[in-house]
This record gives structure tokens, sequence and C-alpha cells, in this order.
């Protein structure tokens, strides 16, 4: 599977009348600085732009494989696929949305979960997929995750969720909002336990993932440049009608504001997530 | 006296205004005027069953905003012996978007944390339509482990938009300020018991209600975007498409009683509570009495424990099985 997705907003790079056929295989465009940049630079970059430092969204698989110590992820509860308990249907039906985002991105659902160990360290780790349906939490996220942090508790490991999403899923109603009470209730019980929980919040995450699981860490981390927040920048705009703050809403703007304790860029984060789970660790 | 009203109920109002007309012109005894009024007055009846029995998604959205519908200010009068109101989050400051305090209810203190709409145009810009800043959520939160600590049940009573979408409830953590209710109620060691009187506007409702019972009103809503919200992004076609999404997001009381998402519906007067808030504070108050006895009742370990399970087991999907995998 290639790295990127080919966008919308690829259409707009320079324009040359004999520019090469292959052009959009070779070229990306930086979402933050707007350079174009070589993909292979980009890619032998993990995805961050070296020359403005914005992490692009990393495909689910792609950031398990550049975390985890080779080998050593096994997944969980892959067989689970959305249901339609709304019989939803807008410009499509929902299962052909959902249909079409499992052939885009190869996942059946946004999130992937599964154990596996950084540098040695155990963990239950999970990964939103933001190509899928921009990684909104309908009932099969939040009950995958939910049954990742009761295996953890199980196995007496700590959890590390990699967020990257629009919030709840409007097509599953009531059932999505309530994946929010669902997943926060294991975290009830997670710290309990005892166990660490650490939050990674990628490029965007907002709605009700960050306002269930994302800003619920014990730790939260954030990556370079990523949107954060509860509401998107755009309601904000249109209900207070007003230009919104220089760098709002992103991780430099909530580390400055106390709501994240630090911000990792991705070649670093493999050695301070490890670093974490080992110091958070209860012995006894 | 009817303020305000809704499209919809339109023909019921003419009728009413018909029928007060008439009776202000009867004097004496005056058979045929008499009859008249009482001929009109089954109309009436019969017209407002009608309409009543057949509401779209979008009137019963209409109804739960209704302007004239009882608010929690209204139900705190009414329901209570006494009410003491308690303000701030002792961080930041005190949001009106959320009233909170302790009361007496049949004997026993209760905690009340409850959205607050505004009665009118005035009450409404200083309660921000009930849509709460951080500060809001953290004064539930402080006012929760109060309770929790002296051993009073908690009620809450929810009706919001939602969550405030602006600069300084973004900057001041309004995901952070849900999201550690959420986790805070989910193993708060008191019965909560949570009734959604009005609006119930996503996670900013949520944010207020992790109940051991979810009661909600007959014309109330509850749903995770609001129907405007849902077309703006999905039918583009705002009128049309905000009626299609009320009806596609099944947010009414019968219909998430139906997905066995709450666990009561309180019917409503004919023609919605703000014909008769009175008649709807009794149902209301029964209502409270008969869930608060049930819950008080149960051992605290036990009752966490089916609070958790009420909510692990809310979601609806399809474990494929390994064969049918391989299959595809
Ligand atoms: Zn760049």
């Amino acid at each position: 599977m290639s790295w990127f997705k080919r966008r919308e907003e690829e259409k707009d790079r320079p324009t040359s009348t004999e520019r090469p056929k292959s052009f959009d295989h070779l070229w990306v465009k930086c979402n933050s600085c707007n350079e174009i940049i070589y993909r292979k630079v980009i890619e032998r970059n993990l995805l961050v732009c070296p020359k403005c430092n914005y992490h692009f969204q990393l495909p689910a698989r792609k950031r398990i494989e550049c975390l985890v110590d080779p080998g050593t992820f096994i997944e969980y509860d892959a067989h689970l696929a959305p249901a339609d308990p709304l019989s939803f249907k807008d410009s499509k039906r929902y299962p052909q949305r959902v249909k079409e985002s499992q052939e885009t991105t190869g996942q059946k659902e946004a999130i992937l979960c599964g154990e596996a160990r950084i540098e040695g360290e155990p963990v239950m780790l999970a990964v939103f997929e933001f190509n899928f349906m921009g990684g909104s939490m309908g009932s099969v996220v939040g009950e995958k995750i939910t049954r990742l942090i009761e295996r953890a508790i199980e196995k007496r490991v700590g959890v590390v969720i990699f967020c990257a999403s629009g919030g709840a899923r409007m097509q599953e109603g009531i059932f999505s909002l309530m994946q929010m009470a669902k997943t926060s209730a294991a975290l009830a019980r997670l710290q309990e336990a005892r166990l660490p929980y650490i939050s990674v919040l990628t490029d965007p995450t907002t709605g009700g993932v960050s306002a269930s699981i994302g800003m619920l860490g014990n730790v939260i981390i954030a990556e370079p440049k990523a949107m954060i927040g509860f509401a998107g920048p755009r309601v904000i705009k249109d209900t207070i009608k007003a230009e919104l703050p220089e760098g709002f809403q992103r991780a430099e703007y909530l580390l400055q504001h106390g709501m994240v304790d630090l911000i990792v860029e991705r070649k670093d984060l493999r050695r301070t997530l490890a670093l974490l789970l080992k110091m958070l660790k209860n012995e006894s | 006296m009817v303020r305000h009203y809704l499209d919809f109920e339109k023909p019921l109002v003419e009728l009413e205004n018909e029928i007060d007309r008439l009776k202000r012109f009867q004097k004496g005894r005056d058979h045929a005027l008499e009859e008249q009024i009482r001929r009109l007055e089954e109309r009436l009846d019969r017209l407002r069953k009608e309409i009543f029995s057949n509401l779209t998604g979008w009137q019963i959205t209409q109804l739960a905003r209704h302007i004239d519908r009882p608010k929690a200010s209204f139900y705190i009068q009414e329901l209570f012996d006494q009410f003491i109101e308690l303000h701030g989050d002792r961080v930041y400051g005190d949001d009106p978007a959320i009233i909170g305090g302790l009361s007496l209810f049949s004997g026993r203190t209760l905690v009340v944390i409850a959205h607050q709409k505004g009665a009118d145009v005035r009450e409404m810009a200083y309660r921000n339509f009930g849509m709460p800043h951080p500060e809001g959520y953290r004064k539930a939160l402080r006012l929760m482990k109060l309770a929790e600590l002296f051993r009073k049940p908690v009620l809450t009573m929810i009706d919001t938009p939602g969550a405030f979408p602006g600069i300084g409830a973004e900057e001041r953590g309004q995901a952070e300020a849900i999201a550690r209710n959420l986790k805070t109620m989910a193993h708060l060691r008191i019965p909560i018991l949570t009734l959604v009187i009005g609006e119930g506007g996503s996670g900013g409702a949520l944010a207020i209600g992790m109940g051991d019972r979810i009661l909600m009103l007959e014309y109330s809503i509850y749903s995770v975007i609001s129907p405007e919200g849902c077309a703006a992004i999905l039918w583009k076609d705002g009128e049309k498409g905000k009626a299609i999404a009320a009806d596609s997001l099944k947010l009414t009381a019968r219909d998430l009683y139906g997905l066995g998402v709450i666990d009561e519906v309180i019917e409503e007067p004919l023609g919605g509570a703000h014909r008769d808030p009175q008649g709807m504070a009794l149902r209301v108050k029964e209502a409270i009495e008969r869930h608060l006895k049930e819950l008080e009742r149960m051992d605290m370990d036990q009752l966490l424990k089916k609070r958790y399970e009420k909510f692990r087991s809310i979601g609806t999907f399809i474990e494929e099985s390994m064969g049918m995998e391989a299959d595809e």
C-alpha cells in the first residue's frame, strides 16, 4: 500500500505545460507550508515535511510498522464490522460509505487494535485510521477500544491510543455518542487498576474523540502542529463571527494553554513512549 | 395563555382563540352559543390528538426547543422544598449555563445539576442559551464530588444545544472538561439519575448525563449532532435537509427508548409540557421518586457494576466469523 492517498489538493501543483505524467506520484504538497516536496524525501522522513516539520497523517498500518518492535504486533478484533442500526442514508447508504472506506483503506473499520512491544515494553495499542470516514467513532471503534482496555486490565499492561478523528460518527446516531461514555468508563477502570494510559493526539483530533479518550491520557502527547480541539474551527468562526487567533487549536497552542503534556516529533515517539511506559509501570 | 406557537400548532391556537372570543361574548344563558362552543372544543380536542399523534422528528425537535417549554429552573422551583444554588468551578469562573446546588426532595438531600437555557430572551442571552463553557462542566464535576463525599444522590437535567464552540471555551479545555466528567461519572460512588427535559445536544449533554437511569420527557430529543449540523454536512439543502436529518438521526424519546438507549419515556400532557407545566412537573416528580427509591436500595458496588454494564453494552456491530472473512 502506498503511504499517501492521492488527494484533491494535489491537483494544484505548479503549472507546467510539459510536466511528466508521473508527476502526481512524485510530488506532494505540504498541507502546512504549501511547499512542493519530492515524495520519496517525505516518505523517508516518516511523512514529516522537511521544510516546516508538519506531520502528515500516517495510515494506521504504517504507524504501527514504524513504532513497534518488528513482528510483535498481534491484532485484536479485526473481524468487527459496522452494522447499520438506524438504516441511515444521505446521498449514499451508510453501508455503501463503509464499503468505500474499506476499499480505500484496506481496513474493516476506523481503528486498529492489538498488543505489541515498543523497545521491549509491552503495550496495548490502538491507532485510528483517519482515511476511514474521517476516523469517526461509531460502535465498532468504541467496542474495540473498550475490549483493548479490558484486556490491558486483565494482562496488567499499559495502553497507548493514537487519535486521528473528526469525532463521533453521525451515521450511527446516539450509539456513536454513547461510545464516548463507554470508552471513558473503561478508562476509569484502567485507572482503578493503576495502569497507565498515554494518548497521542495527531492531526486532527476533534469532537467526541478528543472529548473522551483523547483528553483522558495520564500523559497526553501531541504531534507537532496537530489540530486538536472540541469544536471545529469553522463552527467556532461561524458562531462567534470573528477571526481565530494565530495558531489556534494547534498542538503548540494547546501546550501553551496547559492542555497537553508534551509535543513529540514522530521520529522520537518510539523512544518517548517506551520510556514513559517503563517509568509509569506499577511494579507492585 | 399561549405566548408563542409553532407552525404546526397554528390551527390549534386559532381554534383556541375563537373559543375564547365566543366565551367572552357569552352573557347569561345562550344555548346556541354554548352548543357552538362545545362543538369547537370537541374539534380542538380531536385536532390536537390528530396533530400530536403524527409528529415528525423535526416537529418534536421544535417542541423540545419551544421557548415556552418548562426549563430546569421551573422544575427546580416546582419539585423541591428547598434549593440552595452553589456557584463556581473554583478554577476560573461561574457558568450560568449550568445551574447546580443542593435541594430537598421528599425528605432527602439531592445534588442537582442542570443545563439552563433561559425562560425568556434576556435570560437566554445571560445563560448563553444553555451552552456551557468548561467552567460549567467543572462546576458540575465539583458538585458531583461533593455529592459523593456526603453520599447524596445526583439528579441531572439535560437541556442544551451543546457545549459552546468559542475561543475561550477551547483555550480552557472544553474537550478535557467533558472527558473528565464522563470518566468521573463512570465510577462516582452515588446514584445518578438523568432526566432529559428538552434538548440533549451531543457531548455537551452527555457531560452531565451518565446516569444509572436515563429518562426522557416525551417531546425531548437527544442526538449526536443537531439536525441542522447534520444537514449542513450531509444534505447541503438546509431547510429540507434538517427535517430529513431529524428523522434519520432517530433522536426522539420514543426512538431512543426503542433503540434501548434510555430507560423510560415520561409522557407529556397533550400538546406538550408547555401546555400544562404543573401537570408535567407532577409526572416528573413521580418518576424521580420511583427511580431514586430503586437506586437507593442498591448496594453501591452492584450499582457501579450495573452502570458500567449499561454503557458497556451500547453499540451495534457485526462480529464476522473468520470463515466469512476468508470468503471476502
Ligand atoms: Zn511543510
